[in-house]
């Protein structure tokens, strides 16, 4: 450090050190400045006795604090729950047109309603609720149980083809499978089903068809084809089939007919969640 | 590596003490006028939360305030919404180029008149001088021991300090609720505990930066006096010590006996009060330098000195070296306050300024924004048509609740377009009420009667129509088809 050369345009000494010409001004740090850091290194063995942070050979030490972050999330947890709960018991006690016409019972019905779906109904009618082949879609407006409030309510609580007492159940025949029809009729209804929507079958006798489906169809599907919802026949008139409206797949649900099935959700999900889900449901647009 | 402490700059140490600097009262213009500054700010800030300001009923009175709960920022008649947080970029690039005006004017204008740490520290070294009386005062009370007289006035001070740092984080905290109900809530100990802690770290800052840290500040924590070295020029003017006036500088005695002989010699009679008064201890006679914040309190303390001896005053002043040049070289001295640099900056202001009054003066009290469903994007419907799932959030800034109708345009003739949960129509539309001051989001559907005619992705308009007195806001998105 003996080192007493002066810069002449500052006249400060320089630190000695030079780099292809270029040299160091000394221009000594404030002593304060370095109090700081030592404080700062003083300080961070605060942090080794208040909060965990050793590890020893069976765990670790706990600090004076007894900070621990995975109690502090669950503690926060408890709070969400305990703040939710205010907001849930309003929704326990309104009726599901209550909490439509209310816009914050609805914001909250709508947050707890859309989780619930994600975590519930996703796997099957997709995390959109578009559904998928023999998944309805529940974002359009044609509903094989009723696309109310109340009987989407009711279909979430009871289930379709479920273990519940009261299910949604019904049963089509397997036309083809069981012999109930020929294969040459079932190629008729066919043809007759998808004309009422547009289409054709190639070879079909439509007239055949509509005796048939008069015969063997309307009791669950009406006269008019328009389905009837208390029986959960599907409307076969319209631009929505639950398993495909090509020829192929119409033959195939003939014939071996179709069973989808949904759970129960009375006893798994509480009543606050399934009302939820409800309205949630319904207002993804096709809620009539 | 030793740390050594007696070292003055320049030594060969890599750390020094801060020498304790010890500045003396002035009289004079420039102190006057620093006083007003002082008395304005720190009025202003202790008293404006008390100011109120009649925004009728559903908002709050308080002329300044930031509601950082409810996310509104209040001042007078401007109320701005967190998404309206662009004014306040707008205001800090004024304030930038404010900042950039001054110095080129008049040098560090903001560091020795305006920055609340010139402002704090001169009010705490008035405070000290009250106290421990003035410059010789306080040296020779710091050089007794710690007894009797030192000590009491010593406590007098630190409390006196405290006090002030207390009520500047007292202050502080009214900017952000109510005024009167937080007084009320402070006095009877009711008020969360985060303004008793914003209270404390404000005392602590205050105290520590006015009272101890003081000059410290200016010369290494604050990034300033490095960047305004850079945009100042040989045209601003700055607080100067006119060398080719004062040097060679003599007493006096001496400078009598030099110019009887013929000899030269400066109007500086190195008295040295222009150190002494100079909160920064700084000798301006050195030039302009970083530690000199340009308070111009040495240019008063001179001018007393000079009309005391009988010599002109004015030997340090608001000057720029070219002038001490030219001077030297018989020149006369050129100010130029319009010049390129200046007229930029001032052109800059006032084009930012008439953009943020232009658009704060013709902003729309109601907004809507649309988020388009992105699953599912559209959804066939049973009879044929497509339906498209928006969320829509319309914004209310006025302190009525409101009425709007929600239409949509640029889709074929029968199109329908209905709100969840909003049961009330008006003309085919949803009719949706918002509160006061508030927003409300819905979930929205249109639907079509059929695909024909549309293209995979029509534009339309959201329309938002205060049914009462016609003003509207739009929102643009899109109809989708299904995807085949």
């Amino acid at each position: 450090m003996a080192h007493h050369e002066v810069d002449h345009v500052s006249g400060v000494t320089t630190t000695g050190h030079e780099w292809d010409g270029i040299k160091e001004l000394n221009n000594p740090l404030p002593r304060w400045w370095l109090w700081l850091f030592y404080i700062c290194i003083i300080w961070s063995f605060g942090y080794f006795l208040v909060y965990p942070s050793w590890p020893t050979l069976t765990g670790y030490t706990k600090g004076f604090f007894g900070y621990s972050q995975r109690e502090a999330a669950l503690n926060d947890v408890a709070v969400g729950a305990s703040t939710r709960l205010a907001a849930a018991s309003g929704l326990k006690d309104a009726t599901l047109e209550q909490i439509q016409g209310d816009p914050k019972l609805l914001e909250f019905a709508m947050a707890n309603g859309k989780a619930a779906f994600g975590d519930n109904c996703a796997p099957c009618h997709g995390s959109g609720a578009t559904g998928s082949k023999g998944y309805p879609n529940l974002q359009d407006d044609d509903w094989l149980w009723g696309g109310s409030l109340d009987a989407i309510h009711q279909t979430l609580l009871v289930g379709v083809r479920s273990t519940h007492p009261d299910t949604r159940v019904n049963d089509m025949p397997a036309f083809g499978k069981d012999a109930l029809l020929e294969p040459a009729q079932i190629k008729n209804v066919a043809g007759y089903v998808l004309s009422l929507s547009g289409g054709a079958v190639e070879g079909a006798d439509v007239a055949a068809g509509q005796t048939v489906f008069a015969e063997q169809c309307a009791a669950c599907h009406g006269e008019d084809a328009k389905g009837l919802q208390d029986l959960g026949g599907p409307n076969l008139t319209d631009a929505i089939w639950l398993y495909g409206g090509d020829e192929k797949s119409v033959v195939e649900t003939i014939t071996n007919a179709r069973r989808g099935v949904m759970p129960t959700w009375e006893g798994r999900l509480d009543p606050v969640t399934i009302k939820s889900l409800a309205v949630y449901v319904h207002a993804l647009g096709g809620g009539s | 590596m030793s740390v050594d402490s007696d070292g003055a700059a320049g030594g060969d140490v890599l750390y020094a003490a801060a020498k304790k600097i010890y500045p003396a009262a002035v009289h004079g213009r420039l102190r006057t006028i620093k006083w007003a500054v002082l008395f304005i700010t720190l009025g202003l800030y202790y008293f404006l939360p008390f100011v109120r300001w009649d925004r009728g009923p559903n908002a709050p009175d308080q002329a300044v305030l930031i509601d950082l709960a409810g996310r509104r920022a209040y001042f007078f008649f401007i109320e701005i919404w967190p998404q309206e947080v662009y004014y306040l970029t707008g205001l800090l690039v004024v304030a930038a180029l404010m900042l950039f005006l001054m110095n080129a004017v008049a040098g560090r204008v903001w560091c020795g008149y305006l920055c609340p740490q010139t402002v704090w520290t001169d009010l705490f070294m008035q405070v000290e001088r009250w106290i421990e009386g003035d410059r010789r005062e306080r040296i020779l009370l710091d050089k007794q021991p710690w007894y009797g007289e030192k000590i009491a006035r010593k406590t007098m001070k630190h409390v006196a300090w405290l006090m002030i740092a207390w009520w500047t984080g007292g202050a502080w905290v009214l900017y952000f609720a109510d005024a009167p109900t937080l007084v009320h809530d402070l006095i009877t100990h009711q008020a969360p505990l985060a303004v008793y802690i914003w209270i404390g770290i404000l005392t602590f800052t205050t105290y520590a930066l006015a009272g101890h840290m003081r000059e410290q500040v200016c010369l290494y924590m604050c990034p300033w006096p490095r960047i305004q070295a850079a945009l100042t020029d040989e045209w601003a003017l700055n607080v100067t010590y006119r060398g080719d006036r004062g040097e060679p500088r003599m007493s006096v005695k001496t400078a009598e006996k030099a110019r009887a002989a013929g000899a030269p010699a400066g109007d500086c009679i190195d008295c040295i009060a222009c150190v002494h008064a100079c909160p920064t201890g700084v000798d301006i006679r050195d030039g302009i330098q970083l530690g000199c914040i340009q308070c111009g309190l040495c240019i008063d303390a001179c001018d007393t000195m000079m009309t005391k001896v009988g010599r002109e005053p004015g030997l340090i002043g608001y000057d720029t070296d070219m002038n001490i040049a030219r001077r030297a070289a018989g020149k006369p001295p050129i100010y130029r306050i319009v010049r390129a640099r200046t007229v930029l900056y001032a052109g800059l202001i006032a084009v930012v300024g008439a953009v943020m009054t232009y658009t704060l003066a013709t902003r729309a009290f109601q907004d809507v924004n649309v988020l388009h469903d992105r699953n599912p994007i559209a959804v066939q419907l049973s009879e044929g048509g497509i339906r498209n799932g928006y969320t829509v959030r319309i914004l209310n800034k006025r302190t009525e609740e409101r009425s709007f109708t929600l239409g949509v345009d640029g889709l074929p003739d029968g199109a329908v377009i209905d709100a969840v949960g909003v049961d009330q129509t008006f003309r085919d539309v949803p009719l949706v009420t918002v509160g006061p001051d508030t927003t409300r989001e819905l979930r929205v559907h249109v639907s079509t009667q059929s695909a024909e005619g549309l293209d995979d992705s029509t534009p339309v308009v959201f329309r938002i129509v205060d049914i009462s007195s016609g003003e509207a806001a739009i929102a643009r998105d899109f109809f989708k088809l299904p995807q085949k």
